[in-house]
């Protein structure tokens, strides 16, 4: 059940989208994030919806592997949506009780659905074909010119890998965690909110320690390998762009060109 | 009979790109009272196969059952197997959360949903059995040293007061006598308890002195299956699996090849000993 986070979760296959530079990437979700602000009537929708489904044909993940991150977020998709439907002013098409949906709302509360949605599709997609060291690796690289003003870029792109890095391990530790606390009669799935609360604990307590142990671990073992920070820190990897980056930030520019064109 | 699993086969990841066929068409039987050593490289699935074996993974394919009822019935009670299969994990000190030990060892029985007084008698009893008294009660688990954690992990299974007992190398990590220490409290178990007992471990030395039984798992399926002595006659394929037999068995073998007439069945040092004194008498 635990396996089902996909959030930084990397899938180890080859594609196009995987062998892309991990700036252009982020670039990319950046770029759909954004439009998918700008996007406000269906035209543009489909187009986004084009340029995604695109993206995922080209990622060679399955598909429901992306859909598993929106488990995650289906509680706040229920609340943004509900609300969204149910209190926005307008043109009043049914009326229970205090509740009334508009066909703005019904609108608005569409849009808002798709847009999370894809929201979260869209990121899955660059986790997935991208390994966290390399996303941190682009963004380091990307976000490079705030060094300048004193942003310790290295150290927080450092941070970041870890803890993506981290993730998987913790989310294997607890399963394992909670097995051998299942083995010795430990209940986690029935009782009340108290109750399970409560039954966390032996779950919890072992988690936390050994978040903390594997922490000073690594801390001890970077710092035995002289590990001081970013200055003057080489890449084993550099980062270089190549011609399908170039076609591919051509695309994006494409892309965000014809949204803007079909908002006016 | 006390455990039998027929044609068991476990999945990992079905339908994706980690999948991975952990277990394959495994076949055995476990009789009341055995002492089995369980054995195979890092990733041969022993851990996989002995966590079916109280229920906490189900099986892709195949059947266990337990005294005779199968485990994957739906009217099959899960959790009374988890009270009478006792499972033991690798690093077990990583469970330990209790304020001291005398309570945490009370975990197990007390999710038994047994009496105030039993409780107490029993982690009492499992303190003891596994050499710790009672000046370590009040302790906080976290404050002891690694070998003494892991005897408090263990007694917090023993004193749920399983039938069978599996031990997922319950010696990893630990100092010769630590690890000699918990051995030999094991087998204490088995003799005087009468406990079913499968130890796994990936050194066959710590197994060589205590089996009656071994299985040999390799990439997800059975190899051996049979009395040490027999086991280790393969001692060259076992090497082509990453394991080795025991040094003994080495020695034992290169002196047959110079030519020394001694007994090749030979699996512990202390037999060897014998040997070769009973052959230098004659």
């Amino acid at each position: 059940m635990l396996r089902d986070i996909t959030l930084g979760q990397y899938y180890p296959v080859d594609s196009v989208l995987h062998r892309l530079d991990p700036r252009t990437k982020l670039f990319g979700t950046m770029v759909f994030i954004i439009s998918l602000f700008v996007a406000n009537n269906i035209w543009a929708y489909l187009v986004a919806t084009v340029f995604l489904a695109a993206a995922i044909r080209f990622s060679h993940v399955p598909f429901r592997f992306m859909i598993r991150g929106l488990k995650a977020i289906v509680f706040l998709l229920l609340i943004s949506v509900s609300f969204n439907l149910f209190l926005t002013q307008g043109e009043v098409i049914f009326k229970l009780g205090f509740l009334k949906i508009t066909k703005e709302g019904i609108r608005v509360a569409g849009f808002m659905g798709i847009r999370l949605m894809y929201l979260v599709i869209g990121s899955s997609i660059m986790t997935l074909t991208t390994t966290p060291n390399s996303l941190t690796d682009g963004l380091e690289k990307s976000l490079g010119f705030l060094n300048k003003i004193r942003v310790p870029v290295h150290e927080i792109s450092m941070m970041m890998s870890i803890a993506l890095r981290f993730i998987p391990i913790l989310v294997e530790e607890t399963d394992k965690i909670m097995k051998a606390q299942m083995a010795r009669g430990a209940d986690f799935e029935t009782g009340n909110l108290i109750q399970r609360a409560k039954n966390m604990i032996p779950l919890l307590v072992p988690l936390f320690i050994s978040a903390f142990r594997r922490a000073t671990d690594l801390a001890m073992a970077m710092e035995a390998r002289c590990y001081r920070g970013g200055e003057g820190r080489t890449k084993m990897k550099p980062l270089h762009y190549g011609k399908r980056d170039y076609l591919t930030y051509f695309i994006y520019v494409l892309y965000m060109a014809v949204i803007i064109v079909l908002r006016f | 009979m006390a455990i039998k699993v027929e044609h068991l086969n476990y999945i990992y990841g079905q339908g994706t790109a980690f999948e991975q066929h952990a277990l394959k068409d495994i076949n055995l039987e476990i009789k009341d009272g055995e002492f089995i050593g369980l054995i195979g490289h890092t990733g041969s699935g022993k851990s996989t196969l002995i966590q079916h074996l109280n229920g906490l993974i189900k099986a892709t394919d195949g059947a266990i059952y337990y005294n005779g009822k199968n485990i994957y019935d739906a009217d099959f009670k899960m959790r009374s197997l988890r009270n009478q299969v006792g499972l033991v994990f690798q690093y077990p000190e990583h469970q330990l959360f209790e304020i001291d030990v005398f309570t945490d060892v009370c975990f197990g029985p007390k999710n038994q949903g047994l009496s105030k007084e039993e409780i107490e008698a029993r982690a009492k009893e499992a303190l003891t059995m596994v050499g710790l008294d009672e000046s370590f009660y009040k302790q906080s688990p976290f404050e002891l040293s690694g070998g003494q954690k892991r005897r408090v992990a263990i007694a917090g299974v023993l004193a749920m007061e399983p039938e069978v007992l599996i031990l997922d190398e319950p010696t990893a990590g630990l100092d010769p006598k630590g690890r000699d220490e918990i051995l030999d409290q094991i087998e204490r178990l088995h003799n005087e308890k009468k406990m079913t007992i499968i130890l796994v471990s990936h050194s066959m030395e710590d197994i060589a002195r205590y089996v009656d039984r071994i299985l040999v798992m390799n990439h997800g399926e059975k190899v051996y299956d049979d009395v040490p002595k027999e086991v280790f006659k393969h001692y060259k394929k076992l090497e082509a699996i990453g394991l080795a037999a025991p040094q003994i068995t080495y020695v034992v073998h290169t002196l047959r090849d110079h030519g020394v007439p001694i007994n090749d069945e030979i699996t512990t040092v202390e037999e060897a000993r014998d040997e070769i004194l009973r052959l230098l008498k004659k």
